[in-house]
C-alpha cells in the first residue's frame, strides 16, 4: 500500500494531517493511508463553525462501507468551518485526502501547539510499526 | 469440493416482485368482501394502493423461491463471529408453539395465564443461577436495549445516591461497538482505554482514567479479540475502589456459560442475549431478547416488568413494587415468544447441558483454530487460546496478492459457507471473526478449513477468480458504496 505523506504537514498516530494556513487558522483532514484503510467513505460528519474543541475530541465522523471512525481534533481551539462539500461528495476524502477532502478549519488556541505534533518523518516510523 | 468458477453459469436471479408486476392482475379469493362499516368515510381512501399486481400463484411462486435462495443456520454452516448462530432445536419451537401460549392475549387476566408467568418466572430465576446474579428482568427487546437498561440503571444508582458527578462511561477498546454507543445514550461521556498487543485491557490506562467522574466501566469478556480478559480481579478492584460499577457485556456468554459466573468475578450488571446464548431464532434483524441481571446494589432500578411469586401465585411486579424502576422498556414482556423458547431451551439441555454448552463452543473454537493454524493461517493473536470465536488476519494476503479478507468471504460463499463476520473488530486489519459454535460436528470444521485452504491456493493462482466472487449465487458482488449511497427504497408502478 504506498502512502503518501506530504513534508509540509503534521500529523497524529490517529491520523489526522494539519496544515497551518498563512491567516493563522489550521485546516484539519484524514491521512491517504487512513482513507486507505477506511476504504470508499459514504459519510461524511463534520463539526460546525464556532464550536470550541479540546485536542483529542472526537468532532467528525467519516463512514466508509466497512466501518463509520471518529475523527479526532488534533489541536484545541475554535472551528471556523466544516466542509459543506462532504455532504454530497464524501468520495473526496478518498480521492484528495489532502485537498478538496479536508474534514474542517480552526482558529488553534495555541499556535505553537501544530509543532508539538508528528512531522512527516514522525509519522512515516508510526506507519512503519503499524504496518508489522 | 470444487465450486464451478468463473465460467459457471449462476443460479438464475428471482425478479423482484415489482417487476413481476401487471397492471390490473389480481388475486382477490381471499380479499375481504365488504369494506371495514366502522371507518368513516373521510378516512377511507380514494385510490388503490400501489401495491404490485400478481395471481396468487405468482405471488406464492415468488416467495418460495426466494426462501430457497435463504442462506440460514438450517441450510449451511454459519461461523458468523460475535452472533453465534447456533443450531435452534426444534423441540424449543414445538412448546413455544403450543396453542396455550400462542393463543394468549397479553392483556388476559394473570390468573388465566399461571402457566406462561411460570415459566417466565423460572426463566429469570434460571439466569439469576446461570450470571450469579440477584435479580433479573426480562423486558429488553434486543441487546442494546438490555446494555440501555444497564446503563441507565448504572446512572439511576448513582443520581439515588446524590452523586451527580459520575457522568463517564470507560469501555476498552476491544469492547463491542454497541457499548460506546449505550453510554452515549444514557448522556455519559466515553472514556476510551487501549488493549496490549496480546488483547487485554491496558490496566495502566485504567488506572489513569478511573476517579470520581467514573460512573462504570463495560467490559465485553472474552472480548471482540477472541480472548478472555485475564486481569477481571485488578479491573474490578480498581473501578469499585473508584465507587463505579461494573458493565459486564454478555453477548459473548457462550463462551463460558456453566463455566464462571460474571456475578462472582464482582460484576453489577449484566446483559445477556437470550438469541444468541440461549439459541433462539435469529439473524434477520430479530426478533432480540437482551434480559439484564443485576447485583444487590441495582436491584431497585430493574426495568419492569418483573414476574414475582407470592403465597397467590405469579404476578407482574411494577411501579408500585419497584418505584425507583428505570421504567417500562416494552410493553408488556419483552419478545415472548423468544423468552419461551429460551426458558425451554434451557430445559431441555439442563445444568449438565449448560456446562457442555461453554466446553464444546471452546473446544470447537480452538481446535478449528489449530487447524487452521497448522495449515499456515496467521491468529490476530498468536500466544493465546480461542474462546468460543477467534481472529485470522489475511493482511499479508492483502499486502502481497491483493487479496483481501472480503474476497475470501466472498469466495466462501461459493463454495456453500456463509462468510465469518469481516473487518470486526477495526483494530486487527484485514481480520475475519470466526465462530463455529457448539453445535458443529467435527466434519463440518474440516470441510470449512478445507474450503478456506483450497481459497488459498486460487488466492495464489488466480486471484480474479476470488475478486469476481461469488460466482454461483444469484446475486454477484454488490457495489457497496453504490447501495450506499444510492438508495431507492420506493417503487412506482410503470406509466
Amino acid at each position: 500500500m504506498s502512502n503518501n505523506v506530504p513534508a509540509d504537514l503534521r500529523y497524529t498516530k490517529s491520523h489526522e494531517w494539519v496544515r497551518r494556513n498563512s491567516d493563522g487558522t489550521a485546516t484539519v483532514g484524514i491521512t491517504d493511508h487512513a482513507q486507505h484503510a477506511l476504504g470508499d467513505i459514504v459519510f461524511a460528519e463534520t463539526p460546525e463553525a464556532g464550536r470550541t474543541l479540546a485536542a483529542g475530541d472526537a468532532c467528525a465522523v467519516v463512514e466508509s462501507v466497512k466501518a463509520a471512525s471518529d475523527v479526532y481534533s488534533p489541536l484545541a481551539g475554535t472551528v471556523v468551518a466544516g466542509n459543506a462539500a462532504l455532504a454530497d461528495a464524501p468520495e473526496k476524502i478518498n480521492t484528495d485526502p489532502y485537498g478538496d477532502g479536508w474534514l474542517w478549519q480552526l482558529t488553534p488556541a495555541d499556535a505553537a501547539a501544530v509543532d508539538a505534533l508528528l512531522d512527516a518523518a514522525g509519522y512515516q516510523r508510526v506507519l512503519a510499526e503499524s504496518a508489522e | 469440493m470444487n465450486p464451478t468458477p468463473a465460467s459457471a453459469i449462476a443460479a438464475p436471479r428471482e425478479p423482484t416482485i415489482f417487476d413481476l408486476s401487471r397492471s390490473g392482475r389480481r388475486a382477490e379469493a381471499q380479499m375481504p368482501q365488504a369494506m371495514a362499516a366502522d371507518v368513516p368515510p373521510a378516512l377511507r381512501r380514494r385510490r388503490r394502493p400501489l401495491l404490485p399486481e400478481v395471481s396468487e400463484l405468482q405471488a406464492v411462486r415468488h416467495y418460495t423461491r426466494l426462501s430457497q435462495l435463504n442462506f440460514s443456520i438450517d441450510t449451511h454452516f454459519y461461523p458468523l463471529g460475535s452472533c453465534t448462530m447456533k443450531y435452534n432445536p426444534r423441540g424449543c419451537n414445538q412448546y413455544a408453539m403450543l396453542p396455550e401460549f400462542l393463543g394468549r392475549h397479553p392483556l388476559a387476566p394473570v390468573v388465566q395465564g399461571q402457566g406462561y408467568l411460570q415459566c417466565m418466572y423460572e426463566l429469570q430465576e434460571m439466569l439469576k443461577e446461570v450470571t450469579g446474579m440477584q435479580g433479573v428482568s426480562l423486558t429488553p427487546m434486543a441487546g442494546a436495549q438490555g446494555e440501555f437498561a444497564g446503563v441507565a440503571m448504572i446512572r439511576a444508582y448513582h443520581h439515588a445516591r446524590g452523586d451527580l458527578d459520575r457522568t463517564e462511561i470507560i469501555v476498552p477498546e476491544a469492547a463491542h461497538g454497541t457499548n460506546p454507543a449505550t453510554a452515549t445514550m444514557c448522556g455519559m461521556k466515553v472514556i476510551e482505554i487501549p488493549c496490549n498487543a496480546d488483547g487485554d485491557c491496558d490496566i495502566e490506562s485504567l488506572r489513569k482514567v478511573v476517579g470520581p467522574r467514573t460512573a462504570g466501566i463495560m467490559l465485553t469478556n472474552p472480548s471482540t479479540l477472541g480472548v478472555f480478559e485475564r486481569h477481571i480481579a485488578e479491573l474490578r478492584a480498581l473501578v469499585h475502589d473508584a465507587g463505579g460499577l461494573l458493565y459486564y457485556d454478555g453477548a459473548n456468554l457462550n463462551a463460558i456459560l456453566g463455566k464462571v459466573r460474571p456475578g462472582d468475578m464482582g460484576f453489577d450488571v449484566i446483559h445477556m442475549n437470550l438469541h444468541k446464548t440461549f439459541s433462539t431464532p435469529h439473524g434477520g434483524g430479530g426478533p432480540g431478547a437482551g434480559a439484564v441481571g443485576v447485583g444487590a446494589r441495582l436491584l431497585p432500578f430493574l426495568p419492569i416488568p418483573v414476574v414475582g411469586c407470592d403465597a397467590k401465585g405469579y404476578r407482574y411486579l411494577d411501579e408500585r413494587d419497584l418505584p425507583q424502576s428505570i421504567g417500562r422498556l416494552s410493553g408488556f414482556m419483552g419478545n415472548s415468544g423468544v423468552l419461551l423458547r429460551a426458558y425451554i431451551y434451557m430445559r431441555m439441555v439442563g445444568r449438565e447441558g449448560m456446562q457442555r454448552i461453554g466446553e464444546y463452543a471452546t473446544l470447537n473454537a480452538n481446535y478449528l483454530l489449530a487447524r487452521f493454524r497448522h495449515e499456515g493461517f496467521e491468529p490476530a493473536y498468536p500466544t493465546r487460546r480461542a474462546t468460543h470465536e477467534f481472529i485470522l488476519t489475511m493482511k499479508h494476503s492483502a499486502r502481497d496478492l491483493g487479496v483481501t479478507a472480503m474476497d475470501f468471504a466472498k469466495r466462501l460463499l461459493d463454495f456453500g459457507y456463509h462468510a465469518p463476520t469481516t473487518y470486526f473488530p477495526l483494530l486487527v486489519p484485514e481480520c475475519l471473526l470466526i465462530e463455529p459454535t457448539e453445535t458443529e460436528a467435527k466434519e463440518a470444521l474440516d470441510g470449512f478449513v478445507a474450503a478456506m485452504v483450497a481459497i488459498r491456493k486460487e488466492s495464489v493462482e488466480d486471484a480474479a477468480l476470488l475478486k469476481g466472487a461469488p460466482h454461483t449465487l444469484p446475486v454477484r458482488r454488490l457495489d457497496d458504496v453504490r447501495a450506499a449511497k444510492h438508495l431507492d427504497l420506493t417503487w412506482k408502478p410503470a406509466a
